[in-house]
């Protein structure tokens, strides 16, 4: 298992240096850091003078290897429009988003099981064929187009929820979370159903065929040999051998879901990450879409180490490669 | 006296959008406490349909159309559910065939063992594990303590089918159903298995229903042969008896098809031709486009099986009538 850790964070390495160069890439290409410093205003012999200051006159390799030095220390570059550090105004962004794909999370886990589980069991039944049925719906609907439907049916005509906004915060340790005050809970209620409502279908068909699979198994007939009660090969039997791709596939799936968030979050107003990104593209905030693409890529990157290290608990094979 | 298993013409049929196929044709068979029966036929004969049936787990769209099957006196065919799950793995218990397949890769040996015995009895976890621990000394696996907490990949085919044979002595069954448990095997892991299984079935009174293609097998464990084709028994009887004096043309054609009987160097004899899938049962005995006998009457009429005083056994043949009449 250790072993198995060390290669997985080695990977993980390897992957943030490929997305650094990416994005160091992007910008040297499109981004002007001197008009982010000084505006437009200046004359184009100090422009120069400053160019060569700050190095960008330089050798493209030699000046990856500066960024790269100043990224690991958390610093990369100052966002034009905001005047602070491009990492901060992504901090303390963050939350907002983190706390929606977290909801979305919750939701999705706990529909799509049973339901999955229920559609395996039961193919034939009336209740299993409209569950497939509304879940390719759902898969057809674009998430705005979900999102806006939802704002007019639950704010719109029944004022029931609120269709914008994040309501009442709680600070807790620079952690601005919206999860402790109804106000807060109520504004998150819309905005992750409309960004679960694309992975959730997706979830409930992928258990159900996995697991449809599992029990034609010989272990699963044997379970029934055995005399096993029918709920014993049901959920353990069969669904933690359902569990292995299921849990793969979620992994890459969370990281989509981050990127999902921008449509979902322009459309409720979300002060979160994904709006923060389209309001960068407008004002060709370089620096900051680069920190926000290098952020994505860590959060991506370890959530699909620890469900890596996850996978290895369930599956008794990989763990035994690991070893090896 | 009670027989422990009978099956009294079993029809299995197998429900398809166009109609219904029949896979197991009127078969009857008795077994009684200790008796050791190869269900013989090639693939698609019938034979695994019929061992499956007996603890009510033939594979969807199948079910028993018709017949009884009784078992230490009560009829599996009309049971409810859970009476029939109390039965499965406890009083019947099946091994199959590939051990590689049969046990669930994500959960240990102790658990796929003691979940058995707790399905069965109210018994604590100390005590299952003291149980499995017991029968995976009986299947000779060394130092069962510590492998109970292996999972399936830890172990050699083997030694895995050694463990499936362990769950399937868990509630000492009084009837073994073995499906194919040696086809996937080596040849030499075969031959220990199979002295597993018949030192486990002389020490106790276990009955054994052997499923398996395989002739060779056949004549090495059990003490009664029943041969199926296309889903119906066509010669049944002791071992001894029918290995040394097929009567059958089909039983005739698989003994002659075994590699002993040819001398080295020269051709392996096999039946001409192909069982007949479902679909396609020929009209009359359905072995009549092989059989090297054929006579006009065997594409019209269905022969019957019938007991041979001379031969004694049962056979469905025209051959035979026809012998009988003039020997009267």
């Amino acid at each position: 298992m250790f072993a198995f850790t060390i290669r997985r964070i080695a990977q993980g390495i390897l992957v943030m240096l490929i997305i650094s160069f990416l994005c160091f890439t992007i910008q040297h290409a499109i981004g002007d850091p001197v008009r982010d410093i000084v505006g437009i205003s200046v004359s184009a012999a100090e422009r120069e003078a400053l160019r060569e200051k700050m190095g960008l006159n330089d050798p493209f390799l030699s000046q990856y290897i500066r960024f790269l030095g100043k990224a690991v220390r958390g610093d990369v570059g100052m966002s034009f429009f905001f005047k602070k550090p491009a990492l901060e105004v992504i901090l303390f962004k963050a939350p907002a988003t983190l706390e929606l794909v977290f909801v979305s999370s919750v939701i999705i886990i706990f529909i799509s099981i049973p339901l999955g589980i229920y559609c395996a069991i039961n193919p034939k039944h009336i209740l299993s064929r409209i569950i497939m049925g509304m879940s390719i719906v759902g898969v057809s609907i674009p998430v705005f187009l979900t999102a806006i439907m939802l704002i007019y049916i639950f704010s719109v005509e029944l004022h029931w929820l609120p269709s914008y906004g994040r309501g009442e915060l709680v600070n807790i340790g620079g952690w601005k979370s919206g999860l402790f005050t109804i106000s807060g809970i109520r504004h998150l209620i819309l905005p992750s159903i409309a960004l679960s409502s694309i992975m959730l279908p997706l979830f409930i068909r992928l258990i159900r065929s996995q697991m449809m699979e599992i029990l034609e198994t010989e272990y699963i007939k044997f379970a029934w040999a055995k005399g096993l009660h029918k709920r014993r090969i049901w959920f353990i039997h069969a669904f933690k051998n359902t569990l292995l791709p299921v849990i793969t596939v979620g992994g890459v799936q969370l990281g989509t879901m981050i990127a999902f968030t921008i449509l979902t979050e322009t459309v409720f107003q979300w002060q979160g990450l994904g709006f923060l990104f389209i309001e960068a593209v407008e004002r060709a905030d370089t620096t900051l879409l680069v920190a926000y693409l290098m952020v994505v890529g860590v959060i991506f990157v370890v959530v699909n180490t620890i469900v890596d290290l996850i996978y290895g608990l369930v599956n008794p094979t990989v763990r035994i490669q690991g070893t090896r | 006296m009670e027989h422990l298993l009978e099956l009294q013409n079993i029809v299995v049929r197998f429900a398809l959008r166009f109609g219904d196929l029949t896979a197991v044709d009127d078969v009857s068979f008795t077994l009684d406490r200790g008796d050791r029966m190869g269900l013989v036929g090639e693939s698609g004969a019938g034979k695994s349909v019929t061992g499956f049936s007996i603890i009510g787990l033939i594979s969807r769209p199948g079910y028993i159309a018709s017949g009884r099957i009784l078992f230490e006196g009560t009829d599996l065919a009309h049971l409810n559910e859970e009476a029939l799950r109390n039965i499965r793995g406890n009083r019947i218990s099946m091994i199959f065939q590939d051990p590689m397949m049969t046990l669930n890769p994500v959960l240990t040996i102790g658990t796929q063992m003691t979940e058995t015995l707790q399905a069965h009895m109210d018994i604590t976890d100390e005590e299952a594990a003291a149980m499995a621990v017991d029968r995976l000394r009986m299947v000779h696996i060394p130092s069962p303590e510590k492998r109970l907490n292996q999972y399936p990949h830890e172990f050699s085919g083997g030694m895995r089918q050694r463990i499936v044979i362990a769950i399937a002595l868990l509630m000492d069954p009084a009837l073994i159903i073995a499906d194919e448990p040696t086809t996937a095997l080596d040849v030499t892991i075969q031959a220990e298995i199979l002295d597993l299984l018949l030192e486990l079935c002389a020490t106790g009174k276990t009955g054994l229903i052997l499923i398996t293609h395989d002739l060779a097998v056949v004549s090495q464990v059990t003490d009664k042969i029943t041969v199926m084709y296309a889903g119906r028994i066509v010669e049944m009887g002791s071992t001894d008896t029918i290995i040394h004096d097929p009567r059958h043309p089909y039983t005739q054609g698989l003994i002659n098809a075994l590699p002993g009987s040819r001398h080295t160097g020269s051709r392996l004899n096999q039946i001409p031709g192909m069982m007949p899938n479902l679909l396609t049962i020929p009209p009359g005995c359905s072995f009549h486009p092989r059989c090297p006998f054929m006579m006009d009457i065997c594409t019209k009429q269905a022969p019957r099986l019938k007991y041979y005083k001379e031969h004694e056994r049962q056979i469905s043949c025209f051959l035979m009538e026809n012998q009988n009449k003039g020997s009267i």
